[in-house]
């Protein structure tokens, strides 16, 4: 059964109302050239019990393994009502309504999240959600483009220690549209994106200056120096974040002397399962001075005629349902049912509650790094302060050495060779509240094991 | 009926100008366009030195619930943008011919200024669109 209302009547029946020959005549303004018949690699439909199998498959092959790979996205433990609460009737929806105001339970979730987002970043404002981590960062320089007036380079720094995911994302979505990503190389010795790396660009018209903190390799940057750097040179900064690191660092908007302008990251870590990559969502949030350059919507609390409280979309005029091409984006959304579920859950830990889970984490990747270092030919890349996340060097190849460990159902980490090639035998490793001292111990023991077996370069 | 002064030039798409004793003109939107839109609640003008063609759109404003591109009327450079109306936008409802003015440009030619509508023929223009 097709879930279609319109009958073929009342197709024919509409399209004679306007004057159209067929439902292809709608199309008649896209070029010949760009229509296809078909998606190519698409293969054909299957049934819903089919669909059914396949992904009980899926699941099965994933089994249930021992995780410590992070690079983006974080197993961190969910509490029950988080998505017990989420999936109830009343606030169970993927998307803020068309006729939102008739939606006022939606329309406060929605401004709860962006108080919340708002406080943990240190920033004024905040919008209804992203996609991701990934197209928020393209997102926030697109943004910081619109927003830095008196650039207009549209050259945007982007450090090699920021996720490289998020960099190519960015230069798919924001080079298409005349945006020149430069990348500026990190320290090998510490991991983080020294000042000196800058210098070269002193003096020139950059417009923004992206950093990530903690950053791909888990090491922190020393972010007041550079936050001070970029707006010496009249560019806005563009803060890439982990929320539950907020808990413990200082926030972007309170980076060096005046705070980052945009900030923005993967939103997953609150409350989303990991999901073999998605859904997720991302979140931005801004000064107020660039609040008119905020992708999205942004949902605001007023009074209705009587004087009675209630919510409203207060920023939406730039959106692509009123701007068309000249929106602020047209590949946005609101991720609302993730959205949600970050809300329930930031709102279930608490500010005591984050913190303890970022803690947490990093206490366990410490003793991660410690345990696994233990073995020769095993030591950590980088000195210097890092959150949960580490880099380790080994003395032979990542590749089989993850492949021994997934045999004993153990996922040891992401390994760094396609990305930094420079660091050798490089393995990103990650470990946060969810693993106790026994799982460390197991890992290391199986590490022990897949050494022996992988013969050193 | 909206108000439209005689000693102006116009577009169709709603803009004003007006000939300043320096030869630079000065550009906002007339009075049927801010009645059209309504209470506006931001206006984002165009930085001075910037370059503009007349069909350019250099400014916008925005209400509520739209945002609409301003469009130079004229080919030249950008002098002035207004600064009151980023604390004031409500200046361009109350005053559109007056202090509500978005920016202000000197001109590449003024044949092009003089070659916009007069005020009678953005008054037919205004009535043919009712």
């Amino acid at each position: 059964m097709p879930y279609i209302p319109h009958t073929e009547d009342d197709v024919r029946q509409m399209l004679e109302a306007i004057g159209a020959t067929g439902i292809d005549a709608l199309f008649d303004e896209i070029p010949a050239a760009l229509k296809i018949d078909a998606l190519k690699g698409v293969p054909p439909a299957l049934s819903e019990m089919e669909v059914g199998r396949l992904m009980l498959d899926r699941a099965d092959r994933d089994g249930r393994p021992l995780n410590f790979i992070g690079a983006g996205a974080y197993e961190h433990h969910i509490p029950a009502p988080v998505w017990a609460i989420t999936t109830r009737g009343e606030i169970y929806s993927a998307y803020t309504p068309y006729q939102a105001e008739a939606s006022q339970g939606t329309l406060q979730a929605i401004y709860e999240y962006q108080t919340m987002m708002a406080s943990l970043t240190g920033m004024d404002v905040s919008n209804a959600s992203l996609y991701d981590g990934a197209s928020g960062l393209a997102e926030a320089c697109l943004m910081a483009v619109r927003a830095n007036r008196r650039s207009k380079s549209a050259r945007i720094l982007v450090p090699r220690t920021v996720n490289p995911t998020y960099r190519r994302c960015t230069e798919a979505i924001a080079g298409a549209q005349g945006l020149a990503l430069e990348e500026v190389d990190y320290d090998r010795a510490t991991g983080r994106t020294p000042l000196e790396a800058l210098e070269p660009w002193s003096g020139q018209d950059i417009t923004a200056v992206v950093l990530q903190q903690p950053n791909f390799f888990g090491q922190l940057e020393e972010v007041d120096e550079i936050a001070d750097w970029a707006r010496a040179q009249g560019a806005l900064l563009i803060a890439v974040v982990n929320p539950t690191s907020l808990a413990l660092l200082k926030p972007p908007g309170e980076w060096g002397r005046d705070g980052a302008d945009i900030a923005c990251g993967e939103g997953q870590p609150l409350g989303v399962p990991m999901s073999s990559g998605g859904p997720y969502f991302g979140f931005l949030t801004a000064r107020m001075e660039h609040v008119r350059q905020i992708p999205g919507r942004i949902v605001g609390r007023t009074v209705d005629l009587d004087g009675r409280s209630g919510f409203t979309l207060t920023l939406q005029a730039r959106e692509q349902h009123i701007r068309r091409g000249k929106a602020t984006s047209n590949i946005c959304t609101n991720q609302g049912l993730l959205m949600t579920a970050a809300t329930i859950y930031l709102t279930l830990l608490g500010p005591a509650g984050l913190e303890r889970v970022a803690s947490a984490s990093a206490a366990r990747t410490a003793e991660l790094v410690e345990a696994l270092t233990r073995h020769k030919g095993v030591r950590a890349a980088f000195d210097g302060a890092r959150f949960h996340e580490a880099v380790l060097r080994l003395d032979r190849p990542v590749g089989p050495v993850l492949e021994a460990l997934a045999e004993r159902r153990i996922i040891g980490g992401y390994d760094l060779g396609r990305d930094y090639p420079e660091l050798g035998n490089a393995l990103l490793v990650c470990a946060t509240e969810t693993r106790t001292s026994e799982d460390i111990a197991a890992y290391a023991a199986a590490l022990g094991d897949a050494l022996e077996r992988v013969v050193a370069a | 009926m909206s108000n439209v002064p005689g000693d102006l030039r116009y577009t169709r798409s709603h803009e004003w100008v007006r000939t300043l004793p320096d030869g630079s003109v000065e550009i906002g939107i007339t009075d049927h366009a801010q009645s059209a839109l309504g209470d506006l609640v931001f206006v984002e003008v165009p930085e001075a030195g910037r370059q503009v063609t007349s069909g350019d759109a250099f400014a916008v404003v925005e209400s509520v619930k739209a945002a609409s591109d301003v469009y130079s009327p004229i080919a030249g450079e950008v002098l002035a943008g207004n600064d009151s109306l980023a604390t004031e936008p409500e200046l361009v409802n109350q005053e559109p011919y007056g202090l509500g003015w978005i920016a202000r440009v000197k001109p590449g030619s003024m044949a092009e200024v003089e070659a916009l509508l007069d005020a009678n023929q953005y008054a037919e223009h205004l009535a043919s669109e009712a």
